[in-house]
């Protein structure tokens, strides 16, 4: 019997499972065969901070959301289409996200009287009717791969741990995905494993059987290739973007890159995949704490090396007098906040976007630094050169603030020609610049205010730095009134300076007489995107603009502002960036807040908007 | 010029710390060395000694002077990177092992000192100190030790004595001090040595040690601070003062049997505690002969625990100088074996690696 193919648009898919069992790389693998067969797609994995919480358990489920599409897509999906639960702890976990109608595949081995307890099912929710509303096939994963591995040469445990296999297997039958990459991939995964190689195989390819086979599904899927610009493109995590980004900046300026670092999630994938990259000359740093992290990248920036430190927000706080000696001292250097939920420890593996005023003021005396926030996964990439061009530039640290969401969220990338890539070439100073053969380590570039950047082996340039007050010029202790005045005022006017240097804020407003304006930063592009294509569809005319620099702002922002009724501000803090706007353009923003360690979804947004639209919303909402 | 025990200073040879810095063409000399700052401790500080003793040993190292940087962190002694006149950082307090560590590591080319001090190094950058020393990063660290907080006006420090009474102790410190010695050796380091402000000849010695030192070198100096701890040291220097090595000094030489102050002699007891003894009572043969290259620091460290009590004797010179490759030797070394299999990075391949599909 032929199946039938039913044409869709698009589908959101969440793996759910226990954090054991590998619900992060059956994700990642069904999101390569569906980037390689040319959907658009976006993803979020969410994963509790615990390595192995207790099995079975709620605190211990991990998932992974994938949407994707035959057009371009801005968010992960708010609301799965499939979910599927790998145990009672993943269904319990994740229902409510599910909207009635939806598919929902069980693997019902881990549906036992003991497993249900741990979660607090009374009685079996497959069994009492509880999700009638929902289209659940019952399949009996984990049992139907031992019994397809039985001839293999592999324990008991090794083959049951294979059922994440058979259940991509069955995913990937029943939306028509290419398989070649993931045989691949487990070819290359378990070289050295050949009966385990075997054994995942098998397991894959008996799920893609069963889904032929089965009554239980009835239709398979078809999702359109999306019809992409033209390149070459291949999908990408905001962190793998980011080390991708500073190893070609470090390429396009001649520096060599040193990444001093202490672990931390979610940023310590910088690290290891910069430790990969030593034949690009790469030094990775792992440091024994954050502090010596951040000190080891300006040490190695004063001694002509592209200095580089990534960390969360708690090394964030950790870093901030390093900082404000790299500012003192005005070296290049580039410290990376993958952003977290917060206070303190905070939510680890959840995404939030409080570090904005941590990043501009969190810092004794005044220290202005130049801010960046990348907008999308991909978008990572360009921020972690334009990083690089300012810290080069104008001698300054420059924080870049990406978050949790993007960082582990991926996207396709179109690849950017190399060749194309802009010339970053740093000039050291060579030459004494003062009378009598006296070098200024302070003599200023008229342009930019930066200072030349004389590295140690340069003869005759011998001089001091430090965090002391540094005399105008010269370079010596100063402690006099008129002259801390100017150089406060000086190191002010260098980071305000690079505004000139920036592209300007871009507004999107497709019939050019919208009346407002949502105005994002950072990670929350595609979701704020989402929200505005919504509206659009429903009529509703809205201008939507995008904050990549949020030190200093681009240059035409206040125009920007000025030109629209009602401003709204969604953000992942309590009203960070309404704050600045407030506070620098005397323009009273409507807030759209919420921090619950998630990204906000397009639906919601949506109603934010129309609220806007309909002058129902005038004020600052904090969502609880 | 003395024979270091590895190698040479100042002659053909260059000293093994060196090995990869730049040549002087032409010999240098103290006042090359000098800046034009005007120097400002208290008068008598000892760090005028140590300052002046440095920039007369400096040329003997036949180095570029634009290969030279000194790197401090803050305290009286941090100030020291503005008087010699070779590349320098200020930088903040306890961090400039760290700050070092980023510098050295990645420009093995040049030659880097650390100057800190007791409560710069050894409390609020005690950890970064640790994990430079084990590390074997190549740097040069001088600790100067003159046991109180000197630039906040008195307050106790990490190696101010138990019961020390300052203005944040006024009933006494509670804090048993750290002995700087058993603690770089406990860290793991591969060169550690003492010395004393005022005695210039074994400063100096023991910097041409160092610097013949391939990776990190601890050197703690007493410092004496006459305006907030005046001669905390004073009994070692003046029992000394009178006939040399009659009193509680105990000058370490390798090779020599471990003898002080007269007739005294240092040998290990059976649980390999380091004790003093007469001469005259155990006889010659009974005294450690000192070996700086005893493998296992335990040797080393029963030595340093001689200061106890009440630094009635202590040990100064060269405690230990092991070989070990250093941090940037070992990280260049991974760098050009990923070269030599991969090749110079290819931008473009690293971009393009994984799936890839194309459109259009």
């Amino acid at each position: 019997m032929t199946k039938q193919v039913q044409q869709l648009d698009r589908v959101i898919i969440r793996f759910a499972g226990d954090s054991g069992d590998g619900m992060q790389l059956t994700g990642d693998r069904f999101t390569q065969e569906t980037a390689s067969f040319g959907n658009d797609l976006s993803t979020l994995p969410n994963f509790p901070a615990e390595i192995r919480a207790p099995a079975g358990t709620l605190p211990g489920v991990s998932s992974f959301q994938l949407h994707f599409a035959d057009h371009d897509i801005m968010t992960p999906g708010d609301a799965p289409n499939v979910l599927v639960a790998m145990n009672p702890a993943a269904l319990k976990a994740n229902l409510e996200d599910v909207p009635r109608g939806a598919d929902i595949i069980v693997n019902t081995d881990e549906f036992t009287k003991r497993n249900l307890t741990k979660v607090g099912y009374p009685v079996n929710p497959l069994e009492d009717g509880s999700l009638a509303e929902y289209r659940v096939h019952a399949v009996p994963l984990t049992s139907m791969t031992v019994k397809a591995l039985e001839e293999f040469d592999v324990s008991k445990k090794d083959a049951e741990r294979a059922k994440n296999m058979f259940a991509l297997g069955l995913l990937s039958w029943l939306y028509n995905r290419p398989t070649e990459g993931t045989l691949a991939f487990l070819r290359a995964k378990f070289a050295s494993k050949p009966a385990i190689m075997a054994a995942n195989t098998a397991a894959f390819q008996a799920g893609w059987n069963f889904g032929e086979t089965t009554e239980d599904f009835a239709v398979s899927y078809e999702i359109k290739p999306a019809t992409l610009r033209p390149g070459t493109y291949r999908n990408i995590t905001g962190n793998l973007a980011l080390s991708y980004g500073l190893i070609a900046g470090s390429r396009l300026s001649g520096l060599p890159l040193f990444l001093g670092s202490y672990p931390i999630t979610p940023a310590s994938d910088v690290l290891h995949e910069l430790s990969r990259h030593k034949g690009f000359g790469v030094r990775t740093f792992q440091a024994e704490d954050e502090i010596a992290g951040v000190g080891a990248a300006l040490g190695a920036a004063f001694g002509g090396s592209l200095g580089v430190t990534t960390t969360s927000g708690p090394g964030m706080a950790l870093k901030a007098e390093t900082i404000g000696l790299g500012v003192m001292m005005e070296l290049p250097l580039v410290a990376i906040n993958i952003q977290r939920a917060g206070p303190s420890t905070g939510m680890p593996t959840k995404t939030e976007q409080a570090d904005l005023l941590q990043a501009l003021y969190g810092r004794n005396g005044e220290s202005p630094v130049p801010v960046l926030a990348p907008q999308s996964p991909a978008d990572c990439f360009d921020i972690a050169i334009e990083a690089v061009r300012i810290a080069t530039t104008y001698r300054t640290p420059v924080i870049v603030l990406s978050d949790g969401y993007i960082a582990n969220g991926s996207e396709p990338w179109r690849l950017p020609d190399v060749a194309a890539l802009p010339d970053l070439r740093v000039e050291f100073a060579t030459e004494p610049n003062g009378p009598d053969g006296a070098f200024l380590p302070y003599l200023r570039d008229p342009e930019t205010l930066a200072r030349p950047w004389a590295v140690p082996g340069t003869p005759g340039l011998e001089h001091r730095v430090g965090g002391i007050e540094k005399s105008d010029g010269t370079g010596n202790i100063s402690y006099s009134p008129s002259n801390h005045d100017l150089m406060v005022r000086t190191r002010q006017a260098k980071v305000d300076g690079v505004a000139r240097d920036i592209e300007p804020l871009r507004v999107d407003d497709p019939t050019g007489d919208a009346e407002v304006l949502v105005l994002g930063w950072g990670g929350t592009y595609g979701s704020i995107g989402a929200g505005v294509r919504r509206v659009r569809r429903a009529g509703g005319r809205i201008a939507q603009a995008h904050l990549r620099h949020l030190n200093p702002f681009p240059a035409n922002i206040g125009e920007v502002l000025a030109r629209y009724e009602r401003v709204v501000v969604p953000e992942i803090n309590l009203g960070q960036l309404s704050q600045l706007l407030r506070a620098r353009f005397l323009v009273d923003v409507i807030g759209y807040n919420k921090v619950r360690g998630l990204p906000f979804k397009a639906e919601e947004l949506a109603g934010v908007l129309q609220d806007v639209l309909n002058g129902r919303r005038t004020e600052d909402v904090i969502e609880k | 010029m003395t024979e270091t025990v590895n190698g040479a200073v100042g002659g053909a040879v260059p000293p093994a710390g060196l090995r990869l810095v730049p040549r002087a063409d032409e010999p240098l000399k103290m006042k090359d060395f000098k800046t034009d700052q005007e120097v400002r401790w208290c008068p008598g500080c000892g760090d005028y000694a140590i300052l002046a003793a440095f920039q007369s040993f400096l040329p003997e190292l036949g180095v570029k002077r634009e290969n030279v940087v000194m790197v401090s962190g803050i305290g009286c002694s941090s100030r020291f990177p503005y008087y010699v006149d070779t590349y320098g950082m200020h930088s903040i307090h306890g961090r400039a092992p760290a700050i070092a560590t980023g510098l050295a590591a990645s420009r093995p080319d040049l030659s880097v000192w650390v100057v800190t001090g007791d409560g710069d190094g050894l409390s609020i950058g005690g950890n970064h100190l640790i994990h430079a020393l084990r590390r074997n990063v190549n740097i040069k660290i001088l600790l100067f030790n003159n046991r109180i907080y000197g630039l906040t006006k008195g307050q106790y420090s990490p190696t101010s004595e138990l019961g020390k009474v300052t203005k944040s102790t006024p009933m006494g410190s509670l804090d048993t001090p750290f002995n700087p010695v058993s603690l770089a050796l406990g860290a793991e380091a591969s060169f550690v040595a003492r010395s004393v402000d005022s005695d210039r000849k074994h400063l100096q010695s023991v910097l041409r040690e160092a610097a013949d030192h391939q990776g990190s070198a601890f050197i703690e100096i007493y410092q004496n601070c006459p305006i907030f701890n005046d001669d905390a040291f004073a009994p070692l220097k003046e029992a000394d003062r009178g006939t040399p090595g009659s009193g509680g000094l105990i000058r370490l030489q390798h090779g020599e049997p471990v003898r002080f102050g007269g007739g005294k002699g240092v040998r290990l007891n059976r649980y390999g505690t380091a004790e003093v003894v007469d001469v005259d009572e155990v006889g010659e043969d009974e005294l450690l002969v000192h070996d700086v290259a005893v493998p296992d620091p335990s040797y080393a460290f029963a030595l340093s625990r001689l200061d106890q009590p009440a630094f009635a004797h202590v040990p100064v010179g060269v405690f230990r100088k092991v070989p070990r490759p250093s941090y940037d030797e070992l990280m260049a070394a991974q760098l050009e074996r990923a070269a030599a299999a991969e090749g110079p990075g290819d931008l473009g391949a690293l971009l393009a690696s994984g799936d890839t599909w194309t459109v259009g």
